[in-house]
C-alpha cells in the first residue's frame, strides 16, 4: 500500500452505478393459484434450496386481473416458501405500489450467445460448457446459467445440477440435474447409469416415481418432446 | 513432519470417538508419539473411552482462552508411553473454541507430536468444522447404511471445499473407515454392500471393523479396543488400519472372512 497524502477534494468518496447484468430465474404463475403453489410446494419438497439467495422474477402475464392485495399476498406466499421476489414483470406498470416489489419490463429470456459467422481469422469462441472433475456430493449444487455442465464423476443423492443448457453425467446420476433453466426447450440430460431423484428441462420436471422403472440403472437421455419430458435409453 | 488427523462422518453415534481412541492408541502402540483432541465441546466422550476421566484438570478451552498452558491440559495415557488426550470442556459451549484459538493450539500440538488425531462432533455445523479445519488427512466414518452414507458424502464436500488445504488449492487425503459391520445383515441384504458404499462414495477404503461385543466392552473400561482386545477382530481391524496409515501395505479383510478378497478393491480404489 502507497502512503500517499490525498488533498481533501479527493477524500470524498466518489458515487458510482454500475449496471450490471445477470441471470434471474423467472416464475410464470398461473390460475388457479392454490394450484400452482401446489404444484410448486411439490417442487420445493424436491429441491428444498433451489431458490435460495437466487434473484426470481415474478412474471405476472398470465395473471392480467390480479389485484394489488391479492399480489401481494401472492407475494408474501412466495416469502414463505423462501422465494424472495425481486421484481414483477408483466404487469401493470403503475399499479404495484408500496410493499411490492418493483415492476420491470423488457426481460428476455436467455440463450445461449450465437457465434457469429467466422469473418477472417476468427478467435476461438468461448467456451459455455463447464467440465467437473471431481464427483458432485450430497448438500452441493452447481448453477451453471449460461451453458452446459459435464461431470465425469456421479452426481450424489441430495445434490443438483443447474444448467443454461445440457448436462451430461459419465458418473451415476443420483441427485437432481436441472437443465436448459435458459429458455432453452432444446437441452438434453445424458447420464451414464441413471438413479436420478429428479429431472427437469426449461421447467419441465419429473420426479424418480414418475420416471419409468426400467430406465432406473441404465444410461439415458432425457429431452423434452411435445411439451413432455420423455427419459429413454440409449442402449 | 507432523500429520493433523480428522476422524468425521456427519452422522453421530457410527463411531467417530471409538475410533479415534482405537487408531490413536494402535500409532501410539507403534511407537509413534501421538495426541488425540476431543473437539465435542459440550458432549466430551474421548476422555470416557480413554479411560482418563477422573485426570481432566484443564481443557482444551482453558488453553484457548489463556487458563491454562497446553502442557497442563495434556494428559499423558497411562499404559501407553506416547500417547496423550487433550480433552474438550463439558461445561462450555462449541461457541468457546475461537477460530484462531484452534489455530493456535494446533500449530503447538503439530511441533509436540507426530499424529495429531481430532475426534469430530457430529453434524455440520462450528465444531465439525473447527474439527476438519487443520487436518492434512481424514478418516470418514461410515456405518453400511443409507442415512450414514449419505452424510459421509456431504462430509466429503465439506473437506474438499472448506478446509484450509482445500482453500489452499491441495488434495485433501481421505479414507473411509467402514465401521458397525455385521456380516450375516448385509448376506440378508438388511444393509449396504461393501462395494456400493465404496461406490457412492468413492474414497479409498482404510479398513471394515465388525459390529462387536468387545467394543462396547472396551469402552465401558475405559480402553481403547485395541489395548484391551488387541486379539478380538475389531481390534486387528484397527490396527490394520493403522498401519495402512502408516503408509505400510496391509491387505484388506472383511470381518469374518477368511479370505483377503478385498485387496484388489483396495489397491483398485486408492486414488
Ligand atoms: N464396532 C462397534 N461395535 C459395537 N458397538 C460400537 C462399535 N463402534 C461403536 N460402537 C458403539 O456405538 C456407540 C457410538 O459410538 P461413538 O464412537 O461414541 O460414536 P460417535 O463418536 O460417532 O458419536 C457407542 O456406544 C459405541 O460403543
Ligand atoms: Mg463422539
Amino acid at each position: 500500500m502507497s502512503a500517499q497524502p490525498k488533498d481533501k477534494s479527493s477524500q470524498k468518496p466518489a458515487l458510482r452505478f454500475r449496471g450490471r447484468s445477470f441471470l434471474a430465474l423467472s416464475l410464470a404463475p398461473q390460475q388457479p393459484l392454490d394450484a400452482w403453489l401446489a404444484d410448486l410446494d411439490a417442487w420445493l419438497e424436491r429441491s428444498p434450496g433451489f431458490f435460495q439467495g437466487r434473484a426470481v422474477i415474478l412474471d405476472v402475464a398470465a395473471l392480467p386481473a390480479i389485484d394489488v392485495a391479492s399480489l401481494r399476498s401472492f407475494v408474501a406466499d412466495l416469502d414463505a416458501r423462501g422465494i424472495r421476489i425481486m421484481a414483477i414483470e408483466g404487469g401493470d406498470a403503475g399499479g404495484a405500489g408500496l410493499g411490492l416489489p418493483p415492476a420491470i419490463a423488457n426481460g428476455r429470456d436467455s440463450q445461449l450467445p450465437v457465434a457469429a459467422p467466422p469473418r477472417g481469422k476468427p478467435a476461438p469462441p468461448e467456451s459455455t460448457t463447464l467440465v467437473i472433475e471431481d464427483p458432485i456430493r450430497s448438500g452441493q449444487s452447481v448453477f451453471h446459467p449460461r451453458g452446459d455442465v459435464v461431470v465425469m464423476g456421479s452426481v450424489s443423492s441430495g445434490a443438483e445440477i443447474v444448467a443454461g443448457g445440457s448436462i451430461h453425467v459419465y458418473g451415476v446420476l443420483r441427485g437432481r440435474a436441472i437443465a436448459g433453466i435458459a429458455a432453452q426447450p432444446g437441452a438434453r440430460i445424458f447420464c451414464r447409469k441413471f438413479e436420478a431423484e429428479l429431472l427437469a428441462i426449461d421447467g419441465l420436471y419429473k420426479s424418480a416415481d414418475d420416471i419409468d422403472p426400467t430406465a432406473i440403472g441404465r444410461s439415458v437421455s432425457a429431452r423434452i418432446i411435445d411439451d413432455a419430458l420423455v427419459v429413454s435409453p440409449l442402449d | 513432519m507432523a500429520k493433523v488427523l480428522v476422524v468425521t462422518s456427519g452422522k453421530g453415534g457410527v463411531g467417530k470417538t471409538t475410533s479415534t481412541a482405537a487408531l490413536g492408541a494402535a500409532l501410539a502402540q507403534m511407537g509413534q508419539s501421538v495426541v488425540v483432541v476431543d473437539f465435542d465441546v459440550g458432549l466430551r466422550n474421548l476422555d470416557l473411552v480413554m479411560g482418563a476421566e477422573r485426570r481432566v484438570v484443564y481443557d482444551f478451552v482453558n488453553v484457548i482462552q489463556g487458563e491454562a498452558k497446553l502442557a497442563q491440559a495434556l494428559i499423558r495415557d497411562k499404559r501407553i508411553e506416547t500417547l496423550s488426550l487433550l480433552p474438550a470442556s463439558q461445561t462450555r459451549d462449541k461457541d468457546a473454541l475461537s477460530e484462531e484459538g484452534v489455530a493456535r493450539v494446533m500449530d503447538e500440538l503439530r511441533e509436540k507430536f507426530d499424529w495429531v488425531i481430532c475426534d469430530s462432533p457430529a453434524g455440520i455445523e462450528r465444531g465439525a468444522s473447527l474439527a476438519m479445519r487443520h487436518a492434512d488427512v481424514a478418516v470418514v466414518v461410515t456405518n453400511p447404511e443409507v442415512s450414514s452414507v449419505r452424510d459421509s458424502d456431504r462430509i466429503i464436500g465439506l473437506l474438499d471445499s472448506k478446509t484450509l488445504r482445500a482453500e489452499r488449492g491441495e488434495r485433501m487425503e481421505k479414507h473411509l473407515l467402514l465401521t458397525r459391520y455385521d456380516r450375516l445383515r448385509a448376506e440378508r441384504g438388511d444393509m449396504l454392500k461393501t462395494e456400493d458404499v465404496l461406490e457412492i462414495l468413492s474414497i479409498p477404503l482404510l479398513g471394515i471393523v465388525p459390529e462387536s461385543q468387545d467394543v462396547l466392552r472396551a469402552s465401558n473400561i475405559g480402553q481403547p479396543v485395541t489395548v484391551s482386545g488387541p486379539d478380538t477382530a475389531a481390534g486387528r481391524a484397527y490396527a490394520d488400519a493403522a498401519r495402512r496409515l502408516k503408509g505400510d501395505p496391509v491387505p484388506m479383510t472383511i470381518p469374518g472372512e477368511k479370505t483377503g478378497f478385498l485387496g484388489r478393491l483396495f489397491g483398485r480404489r486408492a486414488a
